[in-house]
């Protein structure tokens, strides 16, 4: 069973089509029960980093989400879902992330924000990513403290992290169920990791 | 570097797609999700589903349309037509649109667009400005181009900027339906002034049209439908052309 955290907002629907158009069981879910039985579980998102994170702490969900991470069972963040990963960011100041990585998201300082469309993602090391074009929507990125996490990256006036990778953990920047086939393909790939 | 997207836009009447110049002499031309599947087939960027009647009795027809297309189609798309509420955003969202386009309800409710950012995102919050060129000036008019509000189109792109409007659909009234190009005076003014993206949309017709409207009126996105309705272009012909010319697309 894979689970798709319910923290009241992101398009929550749209993971979950895609799984159901795999076949693969799923649920969308704001229970700490539901999210440590999960064998795969999924932060998704869009909204901000702070409406995430106080919503995750009002529901009890946090300590699950880490313990689920601590089992060593494959984790994927989306969007919102690999910031909220990262210890602060620009978009909601004095708020505490999740803090497994060091880092920090920042906001994009050059060229139209929200950056939205199709962009080519590079990659930095083996894993389960390939160069193709991927959706995104975000006005910030991730500055991990680590480099040897950094997966992909893209440009947008300048280099920036678009996907990170580390032993169970894999979060992206952009949105693999809007990625049309690419997106599907890589989703397999983590489903089968 | 990021793409630019072509986006083909259909328009729905009773959950059929239609056809027709000026919203008169409309066809009834299949059915929107086999048509939306086969642009996504084809390399489309996004797509933009507009309802053209939008009456409160049929927006039920819209939101099935909707949850069809969100379970079959993986890309992103927009929904647009007669949307006045939070509440009609909101139905719309949670049947799996990505985003939703707001036009004469932001007149009269400015405040709309900053409870639909502050509520859903800017990032779901499209507002789209139709745009009519009188002398020197583009003034915003509603009602499918009838109806004058008395703004200027550049300084009320501005304003829905400043209100948490994500993205931009302008559509030149004077070019729309016209197949002899979008406005690109307008289009780069507007893009120019705000930073937030432009999907240009009115005039699609020649594949030289598409181009121009990147190269030149800067949009970051452009829209059309009638060259894709009536299989004018392809889409994988369009972006094969744009690459040609030295824009970037996704391929």
């Amino acid at each position: 069973m894979i689970a798709i955290i319910d923290y009241g907002a992101g398009n929550l629907k749209s993971v979950k089509n895609v799984l159901d158009y795999l076949n693969l069981d799923s649920i969308i879910s704001d229970e700490p029960k539901d999210i440590l039985k999960a064998d795969r579980l999924i932060l998704p998102g869009d909204g901000s980093f702070g409406y995430m994170m106080e919503n995750l702490e009002k529901k009890g969900l946090v300590n699950p989400i880490k313990n689920f991470i601590k089992s060593g069972k494959p984790f994927l963040g989306i969007c919102l879902g690999l910031q909220g990963l990262f210890e602060e960011s620009e978009e909601s100041p004095k708020v505490k992330g999740l803090s497994i990585f060091k880092g920090k998201v920042v906001k994009f300082g050059k060229g139209k924000v929200p950056q939205i469309g199709w962009n080519k993602i590079f990659l930095e090391q083996k894993s389960i990513f390939e160069v193709d074009f991927m959706y995104f929507v975000n006005s910030y990125y991730v500055i991990p403290k680590d480099d040897s996490i950094i997966a992909t990256i893209t440009d947008y006036n300048g280099n920036f992290v678009s996907a990170i990778k580390s032993n169970n953990i894999t979060a992206m920047q952009f949105h693999p169920e809007k990625s049309g086939k690419a997106g599907i393909e890589l989703l397999k790939r983590w489903l089968k990791c | 570097m990021l793409t630019k997207r072509v986006i083909p836009c259909l328009d729905v009447k009773n959950g059929q797609v239609v056809k027709g110049k000026g919203f008169v002499n409309l066809k009834y031309a299949g059915n929107p999700v086999k048509l939306a599947r086969k642009y996504y087939e084809d390399g489309a960027d996004e797509l933009v589903f507009l309802d053209i009647i939008a009456s409160y009795e049929k927006r039920k027809t819209m939101i099935d349309l909707v949850e069809k297309v969100a379970k079959q189609i993986f890309i992103p798309f927009t929904v647009g037509g007669g949307i006045s509420t939070i509440g009609d955003i909101r139905n719309l969202l949670k049947a799996g649109a990505d985003k939703i386009s707001i036009n004469t309800a932001t007149i009269n409710n400015p405040n709309l667009i900053k409870e639909a950012a502050e509520k859903f995102g800017s990032q779901c919050i499209v507002v789209a400005i139709d745009a009519k060129k009188i002398k020197n000036k583009w003034g915003v008019f509603v009602k499918g181009g009838r109806q004058s509000t008395g703004l200027d189109a550049i300084e009320w792109a501005k304003k829905v900027e400043s209100f948490g409007a994500g993205e931009i659909l302008l559509t030149s009234m004077n070019k729309d339906g016209t197949k002899e190009g979008y406005d690109l005076e307008l289009t780069r003014k507007i893009s120019e002034s705000v930073n937030i993206p432009i999907i240009a949309s009115g005039g699609a017709g020649s594949l030289e049209s598409i181009a121009k409207v990147f190269k030149e009126g800067k949009a970051d996105a452009a829209l059309a439908a009638s060259i894709f309705h009536y299989k004018k272009y392809s889409i994988k012909q369009v972006k094969r052309y744009l690459q040609k010319k030295g824009i970037e697309v996704r391929i």
